[in-house]
């Protein structure tokens, strides 16, 4: 257990400075970078919600795919690759001071409902088989809306980027 | 390989999407693989007739009507499809001996039943007494491969191919003329601005007739056919850029929709009456062995009959056809001629138990079928007396064969409506292709202006259109003989008595338009310009082969021969009891008599001078009856003026007529009532009381505006700030409150 | 482990993402502050998924990462568009929706 909660606490710092280098770096590089350790940091917490098939599909759709179209989208908008202090814009201390408000309202909200509730220390993990099974029988018609909507994502992102 | 028929319309799907995909960067276009497809197509289609002829006939089918126990026996044997062979045979053994006195009694106890349809057929059966053993007769058995496609609950809808003598034929012929029709094309339509794309539409159609003519059921044949409509859409209108060429597409596409509305209802009443299937050999038992009610069947069959009366062009639909003349001459020969308007008749046959009850075609006397053909063979054939262009006298006359054909199954000449089918695909199908390789020469169609003559210009050609000439007009031995012989002995023998006399008529005037025909095209003088000169081999040899075919193929069934009728003959055709006839030399000789009567009166009229010429110019009657057909009996206008007109205009007259009386009227009262009370109100209360307000609102909401529009940036981030701001306050006055 | 420090996580997580989104004037930037906040939506579902003992909560992130990839395909190429017409990506200086 407390080997568990030592590891957490690692991995929640280390996603929480990422996290906050995402939204402040200077350098639009790095911001991609750094989103790669939340991600990475967000498929280890599914792990240790013994959520293993969704740890690795995090790590393939996100790492792999999502952040590989991220760094192709700096590159094909010619950002400035290095430092330069024109990525934010004038509302920051209002954007700070609203998310700040975010979370401090989110924080008490929680605090206050689940206060010291455990999760279920005895929780077998989850196999994937059952995810599938569940997928394919209960979720059966919100995946396919899914796969729609994905073609529709599909044509849609053609339809929009290509030079005409 | 019949079991595997399938094989042959998937490859004409399979060779539409790679012209479409592949032909444009192809060395020759895209024509190659069309050519290889329809060439591979009809090899298989022949490898399916050969295997069909040389399968025993070992399939014993009885008449319902000839059954002793008519009633109990054929709802027994339309409920259970395998049973029913089996008793079929073992009924068989006796029902030789029983033939004798059988027959009489079949028309009592059919009668007893109340079984409408049964009894005239039956006393058919007594009167000749040779035929009650002829119709026992077995047949080859169908082939069906099928799948389940669909599954639910009661209803299970399969996919597959029912393979019998008609299917067979009808592949044979489709694959045939289609063959003919690619090689002509790559000729006729070298160096056409969308070449790809038209042989990619000529193999989707072909697709389509052939998923049409081997489906089990009727949804999978209303998927046929749709595709057809479709390609014939996409082919007429093959040169849109002008806009008759669009229109007549357009029209074409429109007037056989109003009919397949028809079949789409036919086609819903039938599967639930028919108990959830789609299936047409049980289709045809169950309408057959009298399971189905006359109301629910009539109304079926009345549905189906729209659908054949659009496809095929026949009376009063069967306007599109000559207008469709505007495609390129070789869909007219494939698609106008010889295969898709044929599937109307086709669909007759192919559900004929159905049309065989619900009309009583064994009864004699006169029923919507039979009526609306025989009425089609004569009014087409008068149109066509005052055509000038080649293509539109051809068009009418194929409305007027098919009128034949429609008519033949209409009065229960069954095989000889479906052998006259075969015939006129190859005759017509050479004559269109003839005419195409004229105009091809002389770059028109018509006839009185730009062509006479053509005989020693084009001497293929002018053979060539000859025989399909002379056996459209139905001069022995051709095969126009044969097949419109059988039709004329079917009329007669059945009880059909008028229609025997509209179809005489109808062959005097076939041969006497068709000698119209030829006479203004290749004989006379040549009346054109330049220099026309013999079509290339890739147009001559599918015309030499289609007269090869067009003058042998009646002998096919050939008093004494009668071959086709054996493949072709299906159960449903055994079990509605279809009467056979003896080849009768009387009917034959009038027929040809009147055939050779309309050569000669032609021949009189144009070569020789002779009858009354300028007869429009002396006679009011006959001119009058000149310009009714000139103007194609007015239907054209009917339809646009009469039909469409009278739904748009009159409702937007009402509407107007409406909105001037009542709607202004009111309006006006309300006006001057308002300008009334307008004018006190204004006085009094606006301009000293109510003013004050406003003007103070107003200046307050300017105010308030000013200070506002500094929020209203336009820029999604500040908003987005607002929204989530927003969204905190509230929850959290909600958590701190509650 | 308690089922807050998760959630909590999830929370912290979402604020940064909301303050990315509000702050960032590259649009490839906000787009990846979006996906902090779907990544914080997904932690919340697994959590409580595990808490109840039941696969819904995984089969819910798995779609939420399938909307987030046709988000993220959808959002670069609007961002290429707007790159292409404006040679610049600069959100603030997209204003079109000034009344």
């Amino acid at each position: 257990m407390v080997a568990q909660n030592l590891i957490f606490g690692v991995i929640a710092v280390a996603m929480g400075i990422a996290a906050i280098r995402v939204v402040t770096t200077q350098n639009i590089v790095h911001a991609a970078l750094y989103l790669v350790v939340v991600l990475a940091g967000v498929a280890a917490v599914y792990i240790l919600l013994a959520a293993e098939f969704t740890a690795v599909v995090q790590i393939l759709v996100y790492v792999g795919a999502i952040l590989v179209l991220f760094l192709f989208g700096i590159m094909l908008t010619r950002a400035p690759i290095g430092r330069t202090s024109d990525l934010d814009n004038d509302q920051r201390w209002l954007a700070l001071a609203v998310s700040l408000l975010l979370l401090g309202v989110l924080a008490g909200v929680l605090a206050d409902a689940f206060d010291d509730t455990k999760l279920p220390a005895d929780a077998a993990v989850q196999r994937s088989g059952e995810v599938g099974t569940s997928i394919f029988q209960v979720y059966v018609v919100p995946f396919e809306v899914i796969s729609v909507l994905l073609l529709a994502a599909l044509v849609g992102a053609v339809v929009i980027a290509r030079r005409d | 390989m019949l079991a595997y028929a399938w094989v042959i319309p998937a490859v004409m799907v399979v060779s539409f999407a790679l012209i479409l995909f592949f032909g444009k960067r192809l060395p020759r276009k895209g024509h190659e693989i069309g050519l290889a497809a329809i060439a591979i197509a009809f090899a298989l289609s022949t490898v399916c007739a050969v295997e069909w002829v040389g399968r025993p006939a070992n399939h014993t089918v009885e008449p319902v009507a000839a059954e002793p126990h008519g009633e109990a026996t054929a709802s027994e044997s339309g409920g259970h499809g395998e049973e029913e062979a089996g008793h079929g045979a073992e009924e068989a053994g006796h029902g030789a001996e029983e033939a004798g006195h059988g027959a009489e009694e079949a028309g009592h106890g059919a009668e007893e039943a109340g079984h409408g349809a049964a009894a005239p057929a039956a006393e058919e059966g007594g009167e000749h007494g040779g035929e009650g053993e002829h119709e026992a007769e077995p047949i080859r058995e169908p082939v069906v491969s099928e799948g389940t496609w669909y599954e639910n609950g009661p209803v299970k809808i399969n996919a597959g191919i029912h393979m019998d003598g008609l299917a067979v034929v009808m592949l044979f012929v489709v694959t045939l003329i289609s063959l003919a029709v690619h090689v002509f094309s790559t000729s006729y339509m070298h160096d056409d601005r969308r070449y790809t794309h038209f042989f990619a539409a000529l193999s989707l159609f072909t697709a389509g007739m052939l998923i049409m003519v081997t489906a089990s059921n009727t949804l999978q044949l209303l998927f046929g056919w749709e595709m057809m409509g479709l390609c014939s859409f996409m082919l007429i209108g093959h040169w849109w850029e002008e806009k008759n060429n669009s229109d007549a597409a357009l029209k074409a596409f429109f007037t056989t929709r109003t009919g397949d509305i028809g079949l789409l209802v036919g086609i819903s009443i039938l599967f639930f009456a028919a108990g959830n299937t789609f299936d047409i050999a049980e289709t045809n038992r169950a309408a057959l062995a009298g399971q189905i009610s006359d109301t629910v069947l009539l109304a079926g069959a009345a549905a189906l009959l729209c659908a054949v009366i659009g496809k095929s062009a026949q009376f009063p639909l069967h306007t599109w056809l000559p207008d469709a003349m505007a495609g390129p001459t070789p869909v007219s020969a494939l698609i106008h001629a010889a295969t898709m308007v044929v599937a109307g008749v086709y669909l007759v046959a192919r559900l004929y138990g159905v049309f065989w009850s619900a009309f009583d075609i064994g009864g004699g006397g006169i029923n919507p079928i039979a009526l609306v053909g025989g009425i089609t063979v004569i009014i087409a054939a008068l149109l066509a007396f005052v055509q000038s262009d080649i293509k539109k006298v051809l068009a009418y006359s194929t409305v007027s064969q098919l009128g034949y054909m429609v008519m033949a199954l209409g009065v229960g000449a069954w095989t000889a409506g479906i052998f006259h089918l075969f015939t006129h695909a190859f005759f017509k199908g050479l004559l269109f292709l003839g005419a195409g390789s004229v105009s091809h020469a002389v770059h028109s169609f018509d006839m009185k202006k730009d062509m006479g003559g053509m005989r020693t210009f084009m001497p293929t050609t002018y053979k060539t259109f000859m025989v399909g000439t002379l056996a459209l007009a139905g001069v022995f031995p051709l095969a126009g003989f044969w097949s419109k012989d059988e039709i004329l002995l079917g009329a007669g023998e059945n009880g059909y008595e008028l229609f025997l006399v509209v179809g005489l008529v109808g062959a005097f005037m076939t041969a006497a338009y068709m000698t119209r025909c030829v006479y203004l095209t290749f004989f006379g003088e040549y009346r054109g310009h330049g220099h026309p000169h013999e079509s290339p081999p890739a147009i001559t040899i599918p015309l030499i082969v289609l007269a090869v075919l067009s003058a042998g193929a009646g002998l096919l069934n050939a008093p004494g021969i009668e071959l086709f009728t054996k493949w072709t003959e299906n159960e449903a055709v055994l079990l509605a009891g279809v009467a056979h006839h003896e080849f009768s030399l009387m009917t034959a000789l009038i027929g040809g008599l009147f055939a050779g009567g309309g050569i000669a009166a032609s021949y009189l009229y144009y070569w020789r001078n002779l009858g009354p010429h300028r007869l429009t110019e002396r006679s009011g009657a006959a001119m009058a009856g000149y310009r009714l057909l000139e103007n194609k009996y007015y239907l054209d206008r009917l339809y646009t003026d009469g039909i469409v007109a009278s739904i748009k205009g009159p409702i937007a007259r009402a509407a107007y007529i409406v909105n001037q009386r009542v709607i202004d009227a009111v309006v006006n009262a309300v006006g001057i009532g308002t300008r009334r009370a307008g004018r006190f109100t204004y006085d009094v209360l606006d301009q000293k009381g109510v003013d004050g307000i406003v003007n103070g609102v107003g200046l307050t909401a300017e105010e308030g505006g000013s200070v506002l529009r500094v929020l209203q940036t336009g820029r999604v981030q500040q908003y987005a700030a607002f929204l989530f701001g927003g969204v905190v306050l509230l929850g959290g006055a909600l958590v701190l409150f509650t | 482990m308690y089922l807050n420090q998760f959630l909590l996580l999830a929370a912290f997580l979402f604020s940064v993402g909301v303050y990315g989104v509000l702050a960032r004037k590259n649009g490839v930037l906000v787009l990846m502050s979006i996906e902090l906040i779907l990544n914080a939506v997904n932690i919340n579902l697994v959590a409580f998924g595990a808490f109840h003992d039941t696969v819904a909560g995984q089969v819910f992130a798995l779609f939420v990462i399938a909307v987030a990839a046709a988000e993220v395909g959808v959002g670069l190429a609007i961002v290429l568009l707007i790159y292409r017409n404006r040679h610049s990506i600069d959100l603030s200086e997209v204003d079109l929706m000034k009344g």
